[in-house]
């Protein structure tokens, strides 16, 4: 597979950047370098690419609703060259990455001793980019292999240590490369069965940095795995290019390692798509069901065709354990398509796989919009899979906030594409994630119940639904962050922060984190809603800052948000807090909570120093507040 | 390809490196004439040079890079497949 072969090719990309090189504002050409990144690039594009984007990303136009985070990147081989491809990554997902490159092999010195530098930069994420040239164990081959175990470990609390001191010193997020073998094996094939030997050394490091990330919540950059079968197959550790300039990974290869470690700090900011959906006929399944009926269409075993579509079934399914939502949308008959589903013996994906299945003759941007709305995410969480080039390229055009993977004219392929392209990225796994599918089926059910009753309040009493409302604690924290950085919908600042961010906001005895979970009859809808409140400069003593409160729509219309304020208030007079000060602001995306505060009876004040145009003010007393009535049982212990 | 079509895709190839659509070559242009023709750009030049003409210099070769003649001389020898 070519590098970024999920990215469509532009018909003349070297003329549109001299082209844009030539418009006067360094804001609009951002844009345009924004737009640009999204076409497959080589090494040279890309860093032309860089220079266009270099003025306007020192400060982005809002417009853009580009997402700023600091990376620093500290390593033991030279990594200047990659950084016009994590920054033009960067760009494509919505953020603008600030990069500072600590000097060549002064990784050490950086966290442990003093790096001035790198103290102003004050970096949100720190790529540790070690290489195995870097401080080799160096045993006689024939080591027992405890000594050999003794030696790794060493290593592996070394790094643990420079872990900690990035988190200590800076708050940030480390994120780890796995050692990429650089020198041939001098064994072959047995190795691994020699524990002192350079590469089962590499094997038994990268198992230790493996574990030790898991524990210490620190992410991890494994070039070797996702670069396996992409690009030129020199681009790794290229002995050439490594003597040269000690450059360990080759320039052929900088636009996708900008990628990978872009998606990273994509998935750190919760930039990562949510939902897969798909096209039925010649991407689900060989043929046209409408033409060539259930009978006719290739799928299952027995035949090669059948194989490679059961196979993207599969993958797809295998996603939506993971927690990515399926959809589909087709054109197609309803009826026909059902069928397919409920009739086809071979078919991997069930409907009840699928949260949201469109079948029609509608065009697909409309569709697409209505599967946003009635999953209630984003256009910007929708990555959309079809066959058919035409279809990519409307949707492209029409919808660009949605990501459309070109397709290989061969579905044996198509999920090693998608898969490239790592829309899924994540920086984490919860136990709310692998329920999200069993979630949106109890959602369907619910839906049934609403529909067959006209009377609301009745229904919501039905639902029999509990509030459980706890401080962010170590099990909450993951799914908290992921809710904080990917809610644009119910939120009512949208600030983000990283774990470790929140995790000082979470230890802070004067400051209130708040997770809160819904269960009802039909199920737990998990972790749906965070609160953060603070003492704030701007405040007299007593008062909170309501920071951040944001909420899941999967849960809207439930009266989750009035048993929340219960909830909150109650938190709040225990501490003392006569007041609470909630704000709006105002972003594209956040329109439906515009009113959200006066709904709950707080009142409108004078606007705060130093808040963004548009923000909104609005206070609530804590003491002889009557709290509304709402269906909600409370579990508050 | 002969020399004066590997001088215009080289020139191309300059151009684009170093984003500046008024590079012209002579067989003595050196890194002093090009602003930005640093140790990195050097890297960079010869890996565009050789994903452009589909070679691989030697290591050995590196070094002896000085001038744009050095290059079209190198790349015309490596497409004759010495």
């Amino acid at each position: 597979m070519e590098q970024l072969a999920w990215l469509p090719v532009h018909d003349d990309l070297g003329t549109a950047l001299s082209v844009a090189r030539r418009i006067p504002d360094p804001g609009e050409r951002l844009a345009r370098a924004m737009h640009l990144a999204g076409f497959r690039r080589d090494f040279t594009a890309t860093g032309r690419l860089d220079r266009l984007a270099e003025v306007g990303l020192a400060a982005p136009p809002s417009q853009l609703g580009l997402v700023p985070l600091r990376l620093a990147i500290l390593a033991s081989h030279t990594v200047d060259h990659l950084v016009p491809g994590i920054r033009i990554a960067g760009l494509h997902r919505g953020l603008a990455l600030s990069v500072h490159v600590a000097p060549y092999g002064s990784y050490r010195q950086s966290l442990l001793g003093d790096d001035p530098a790198l103290a102003a930069f004050a970096p949100q994420l720190i790529l540790l980019a070690l290489d195995a040239q870097d401080s080799p164990i160096d045993l006689p081959l024939d080591s027992a292999e405890s000594a050999v175990e003794e030696a790794v470990a060493a290593r592996i609390a070394e790094l643990r240590h420079l872990w900690r001191r990035a988190k200590e010193r800076f708050n940030a997020q480390v994120v780890q490369q796995l050692l990429v073998p650089a020198s041939p094996p001098i064994f072959g094939s047995y190795e691994a069965m020699v524990p002192a030997a350079p590469r089962s050394l590499l094997d038994r490091l990268n198992a230790g940095i493996r574990a030790a990330a898991r524990e210490d919540g620190v992410l991890l950059l494994d070039l070797v795995a996702q670069m396996a079968g992409q690009g030129p197959a020199d681009g790794l550790a290229d002995p050439v290019r490594w003597h040269q300039a000690k450059q360990l990974v080759s320039p052929t290869m900088a636009p996708l390692h900008g990628d990978l470690v872009a998606r990273i700090a994509g998935a750190v900011l919760g930039r990562t798509r949510k939902c897969l959906v798909l096209d039925l006929d010649n991407t689900l399944w060989g043929g046209v069901i409408g033409d060539d009926g259930i009978e006719g269409i290739k799928l299952g075993q027995g035949n090669p065709t059948g194989e490679a579509f059961l196979a993207v079934q599969r993958y797809a399914a295998q996603l939506g354990r993971r927690g990515i939502i399926l959809a589909v949308c087709s054109k197609n008959d309803a009826a026909v398509a059902e069928a397919a589903f409920a009739n086809h013996p071979e078919m991997a994906l069930k409907r009840g796989d699928i949260a949201a299945f469109l079948a029609n003759w509608n065009d697909k941007a409309g569709n697409l919009r209505q599967i946003a709305r009635q999953l209630n995410i984003g256009l910007d969480a929708l990555v959309f899979a079809d066959d058919n080039p035409a279809e990519r390229d409307i949707i492209r055009r029409e919808l660009p906030d949605v990501a459309v993977p070109e397709l290989p004219d061969d579905a044996a392929l198509y999920p090693a594409w998608i898969a490239a392209a790592g829309y899924f990225e994540t920086a984490g796994f919860t136990a709310d994630d692998a329920a999200r599918g069993r979630s949106y089926a109890a959602n369907a059910a619910r839906q049934a119940v609403l529909e067959q009753t006209t009377d609301l309040e009745g229904y919501l009493r039905s639902l029999e639904m509990v509030l459980t409302a706890r401080p962010i604690g170590p099990a909450e924290l993951p799914r908290a962050t992921q809710l904080v950085n990917k809610t644009n919908q119910f939120n009512l600042t949208t600030r983000r922060y990283t774990e470790a961010e929140m995790q000082v906001l979470a230890a802070d005895p004067d400051s209130l984190a708040l997770s809160l979970r819904l269960a009802d009859r039909f199920g737990d809808n998990g972790l749906i809603s965070v609160v953060l409140a603070r003492p704030d400069a701007a405040l007299r003593p007593g008062e909170w800052l309501i920071d951040t409160w944001l909420m899941s729509c999967r849960v809207l219309g439930r009266k989750v948000e009035e048993a929340t304020l219960q909830v909150l208030a109650d938190y709040a007079r225990r501490q003392g807090i006569t007041a609470l000060i909630g704000e709006y602001r105002p972003t594209a995306r956040n329109g439906m909570v515009a009113e959200h505060y006066p709904r709950l009876g707080f009142t409108p004040m004078a606007p705060l120093p130093d808040r963004p145009e548009g923000t909104l003010v609005w206070r609530y007393e804590t003491r002889g507040s009557r709290p509304f009535a709402h269906p909600i049982a409370l579990d508050t212990t | 390809m002969n020399d004066k079509e590997i001088y215009a895709a080289l020139t191309q190839v300059f151009r684009d490196v170093f984003d500046d659509d008024d590079i012209t070559l002579t067989p003595a242009t050196t890194a002093e004439d090009i602003p930005g023709w640093d140790s990195q750009a050097h890297v960079n030049l010869v890996v565009a040079a050789e994903t452009r003409f589909g070679i691989r210099f030697r290591t050995a070769e590196l070094e002896s890079l000085h001038n744009v003649g050095d290059f079209v001389q190198l790349i015309a020898t490596r497409r004759k497949g010495a």
